[in-house]
């Protein structure tokens, strides 16, 4: 019988690096990267006037309200636009991921990853929900794969 | 000098060769340009008193002004936006001219993209948000690798393509009219290499399935300047003048450059529409009006966007345009004489502005027959160029 400090076994294989790019933390967008890397997906809303907005800001630009609260969103969109990066290879990719702009349920779009899914089946309109990737740094970002209807 | 409204003309311009190493800093490739366009029109250096660039352009002013030795520099400025914005240093310095606050306005960008840096690259080296480039998205894009140009305009460019079945085949005919004309243009650095539909479908997928590496812009090293001066003076100069008849910018809410996904319909583009509406009503045009159109063309579908953001076709009628010839020499409307960005060289659509007023000179490698008026466009800003 081997034991984990038995030098005759091999040592388990520890779980690669991540090596995707950290995101990009801005102040003003910190609340969401911060809830990512907690594996929640969250979105910005006026505390005044109650409208989501994306990408954040500091200021509401339907009433200019700078009172800001972090809702959750449900992390379900369908897919609008994907493409697959070829050359030159991005960076942080072993192979080249599918980008995508996803529509989220809640009314907005952002740049994603796909998964579970071959670029050729890829459809617009395509029903997908949110789970989290690792990044360098030990952080998170959200990214999407296919969903039952 | 008294500030009445003045109309503002194109009296020079000017540019280095076109490389993909220069062998000197941008610095010189600026000062180079600049002394060509001033000699164009017959002005000393020293007269220079106004100075337009973009604001990633990595030269300083007073670095260029102490080169030509400008004696008294009244007015700078920079446009934001990257090579969207390009047609805005026309505008601008149409503005200086208009407003009697500047005699001699010199725009110009000088680069050395491919020997010194590489915007077909990923762009992890500029990760951070950027003020005054218009592109305050990219963080958005970076952990999910979209990190080139390429891969940013795909991710709108598919959605204009899905929207009215164009395929990669249709974007690649603008890739081979441009080349036609590259191949006849002597400045162009693809100059005598035209090109077939099949070696554009032939060649490797930059990002698929929206653009092959034929589909995208050089990579080049150079300079392109361009001198603005009332048209009264222009008049009296050595080249003949070219009219800025209007310019303008226009940048709708939720509109960016490249990282441009926030929108209402990315199968559309506001920004151009929005400066064609303005453009057209400044200047009492319409497309009809126009001879020639050079077309800022980073990447293919933004040839195709942009005609009809213009109002040369309707939404979704570009591919069927292009593919009846209509931007070839003996077309409606003949796009980007001289190649292009695609196949004259990557000076961030200045070249194009270049020759435009070629065009209305009358001494373009390859001229189309009786041009009055020309439409520049990089997009987000435009301008009109009439023959006086």
């Amino acid at each position: 019988m081997s034991t984990p400090n038995d030098p005759a076994s091999p040592a388990p294989a520890a779980p690669p690096k991540p090596t995707r790019l950290a995101p990009i933390v801005t102040l003003d967008a910190k609340f969401f990267w911060d809830a990512a890397d907690k594996g929640e997906f969250v979105g910005e809303a006026c505390a005044d006037c109650g409208k989501l907005r994306f990408p954040p800001r500091p200021m509401c630009p339907h009433c200019h309200s700078v009172k800001r609260n972090v809702v959750p969103l449900s992390g379900r969109g369908t897919v609008y636009t994907w493409i697959q990066p070829r050359h030159p290879a991005p960076f942080g990719f072993k192979e080249p991921p599918i980008v995508a702009t996803v529509e989220l349920e809640e009314g907005y779009r952002l740049v994603t990853n796909l998964y579970d899914i071959a670029l050729a089946d890829v459809k617009a309109g395509l029903p997908v929900e949110v789970f989290f990737a690792p990044t360098m740094g030990n952080h998170q970002v959200p990214v999407f794969r296919p969903r039952a209807k | 000098m008294a500030r009445t409204f003045r109309e503002a003309a194109i009296a020079g311009i000017g540019a280095t060769e076109f490389s993909k190493e220069s062998g000197r800093s941008e610095l010189q490739l600026a000062a180079e340009c600049s002394k060509a366009a001033l000699d164009d029109a017959g002005i000393h250096p020293s007269e220079v008193d106004g100075m337009v660039t973009f604001t990633i352009d990595n030269s300083d002013e007073i670095g260029l002004a102490r080169c030509l030795g400008v004696k008294d520099l009244a007015y700078t400025t920079r446009i934001p936006g990257g090579g969207a914005a390009a047609v805005a240093t026309i505008y601008q310095a149409m503005a200086m001219v208009n407003a009697g606050l500047c005699n001699t306005v010199l725009v110009w960008r000088a680069m050395n993209e491919r020997s010194q840096y590489r915007f077909g690259q990923p762009h992890t080296q500029n990760l951070g948000p950027q003020a005054g480039n218009g592109t305050g998205s990219l963080l958005w894009c970076m952990p999910f690798g979209a990190q080139t140009p390429a891969t940013w305009e795909s991710l709108a460019a598919q959605r204009y393509m899905q929207q009215y079945g164009v395929t990669n085949e249709d974007l690649g005919r603008v890739a081979v009219a441009q080349r036609k004309y590259a191949a006849t243009n002597p400045a162009a650095w693809f100059y005598g290499k035209p090109i077939t539909l099949e070696d554009h479908q032939n060649s490797k997928w930059i990002v698929e399935p929206i653009l092959r590496l034929l589909d995208c812009c050089q990579e080049s090293d150079g300079g392109v300047a361009i001198v603005i001066t009332s048209l009264d003076r222009a008049k009296d100069l050595k080249q003949k003048p070219v009219k800025i008849v209007g310019a303008c910018q226009s940048i709708p809410y939720n509109v960016e450059v490249i990282s441009n996904y926030y929108h209402a319909d990315l199968s559309m583009m506001p920004e151009a529409e929005g400066t064609a509406k303005r453009l057209y009503a400044q200047t009492g045009m319409k497309p009809a009006d126009m001879q020639a159109a050079m077309i800022y063309d980073a990447f293919t579908p933004q040839v195709l966007k942009q005609l009809e953001g213009f109002g040369f076709c309707k939404r979704g009628e570009a591919k069927d345009f292009i593919k009846s010839g209509e931007i070839d020499i003996d077309g409606i409307l003949p796009v980007n004489t001289n190649g292009g960005l695609i196949g004259e060289a990557y000076i961030h659509g200045m070249n194009n502005i270049a020759e435009a007023v070629r065009q209305v000179r009358g001494t373009a490698a390859n001229q189309v027959k009786k041009v009055e008026r020309v439409l520049v466009s990089s997009g987000m800003a435009g301008a009109i160029f009439e023959k006086v």
